[in-house]
């Protein structure tokens, strides 16, 4: 590089890349070197909207403990909650870069997680709200966590190579997340006077919250036929195993078991919080279409 | 060891400096044809951000080995486990202040066992070498770090977790 007098942030730009301005930033595609090629047979449009289902449900749940970051009880639990969502974007981004793969028609993890309108978002319902209290935050993410660990850990069976490979890096994660949940969900619940009753009123919140999550899709019947994916369905007796071992813990009485619901999210219907979550996550995408840094 | 295979081996891991790639036990294969080298590598963690950063720093180490044609392939099965950290890399860690991880616990069949006590496996104080020591947040300042509290020397310090 040339040396010119008076230039003495030329140092500083000596370098064609932006990795040390941005740590992290650059990382362009998790799947890069890991084959491409989709098992012969299968149903790639079924396959691309199941991953969608998986990596949007971690995606959004990410963003909703991301929001959590500078507002938690103590500084371990930031570190906590930003550690879950950062394992969740990656798997995210694992499953939508696949996603893209399948699907071969130009789009890319950007421009499924930045380009996508909340109708065509496949994301359970239960990964959307807005959390009252760090009760709900704890009772949610035990929800989501016990699921989705039970999920995964059957995923990683799958016919997929790419799908069972991400599902059990992911068990590893997940394993980590539900404990914290539980954990912080028997402190509470087998807390004070105050912090019992305000758990326990969480847990009943969310457990209304959880028959979406055993609900079947017909891409999720399609996918667990053909030994791609999961039946949800299957996951519901661990579900209610772990659920209750820690209801048990926390003194916390059981909420009645909710109807196993229709799998709104899964269709692309949504509650009106996903607009939020949306607008902010694809504000600078959508105001600078196409922008790097 | 061919000669692109000790290059590699040498480069540092971003987040832990202390370690090389060969020591954290992510670096799963370097093959050398005619020139061409291709170098396989595992991340951590599904959201690790260091990922760029290693492949970055692989292309180069090996360039300026004086090898041109350098291929980084990401490898995600199986996954990465902190069994796979070396004996030497493990002693590095214990002398920066680091408790490195015991063995990964086996999992038997069936589901994934619910952990509702803070495990108390034997993690060992870097600094002072007291056994027992307490585990303030199983989350810290990377995702593979817990944070921890040693009751003898009343100094704080991080441990690599199992995974």
């Amino acid at each position: 590089m040339p040396e010119e007098p008076g230039s003495a942030y030329d140092a500083l730009t000596d370098h064609e890349d932006d990795a040390r301005w941005a740590y992290g930033t650059g990382f362009t595609d998790p799947l890069a070197g890991v084959s491409s090629a989709v098992p012969g047979g299968a149903d790639r449009e079924a396959l691309t909207t199941y991953c969608l289902m998986l990596g949007d449900d971690a995606l959004i749940m990410s963003h909703r403990l991301q929001e959590w970051v500078t507002r938690a009880p103590e500084i371990e639990d930031e570190l906590a909650l930003a550690n879950i969502a950062l394992d969740l974007l990656g798997q995210a981004r694992l499953l939508l870069g696949r996603a893209a793969e399948v699907e071969d028609a130009g789009r890319d993890e950007d421009s499924l997680a930045y380009g996508r309108e909340a109708g065509e978002f496949r994301n359970v319902c239960l990964a959307e709200p807005a959390d009252a209290d760090f009760a709900h935050l704890m009772a949610r993410l035990l929800a989501f966590a016990t699921w989705r660990l039970a999920l995964l850990d059957r995923l990683s069976a799958s016919a997929d190579p790419v799908l069972a490979a991400i599902a059990a890096k992911g068990v590893k994660e997940v394993t980590y997340h539900r404990d914290y949940a539980a954990r912080w969900v028997v402190r509470l619940g087998d807390g004070t006077d105050l912090s019992h009753q305000r758990m326990q009123a969480a847990m009943t919140a969310v457990a209304t919250q959880t028959g979406e999550l055993f609900a079947v899709h017909p891409v999720e019947q399609a996918m667990a036929a053909a030994g791609f994916g999961v039946d949800p369905a299957q996951l519901r007796p661990e579900f209610a195993t772990v659920w209750s071992q820690v209801l048990d813990a926390a003194t916390l009485e059981a909420p009645a078991d909710p109807a196993v619901g229709v799998g709104e999210g899964r269709d692309g219907r949504h509650t009106a919080a996903l607009s939020g979550i949306l607008d902010e996550l694809q504000s600078v995408a959508r105001s600078t279409p196409g922008g790097v840094w | 060891m061919t000669g692109a295979a000790t290059v590699a081996a040498r480069v540092q891991d971003p987040e832990l400096p202390l370690l090389t790639l060969a020591d954290l036990g992510i670096l799963r294969g370097v093959e050398e044809h005619d020139g061409r080298v291709v170098v396989t590598i595992t991340p951590t963690y599904s959201g690790c951000p260091a990922l760029r950063t290693i492949r970055d720093d692989l292309g180069s180490a090996l360039q300026t080995a004086g090898y041109r044609d350098v291929e980084v392939r990401v490898a995600l099965t199986p996954a990465w486990t902190t069994d796979w950290i070396t004996p030497a890399g493990r002693d590095k860690l214990a002398a920066a202040g680091i408790s490195p991880p015991g063995p990964v616990p086996r999992r038997a069949s069936g589901p994934v066992p619910l952990t509702l006590d803070p495990v108390r496996p034997e993690v060992r104080c870097p600094h002072c070498g007291h056994p027992d020591t307490e585990q303030l947040s199983p989350f810290g300042a990377t995702a593979c770090r817990s944070l921890h509290r040693c009751p003898a020397c009343r100094e704080p310090f991080e441990h690599v977790k199992e995974i």
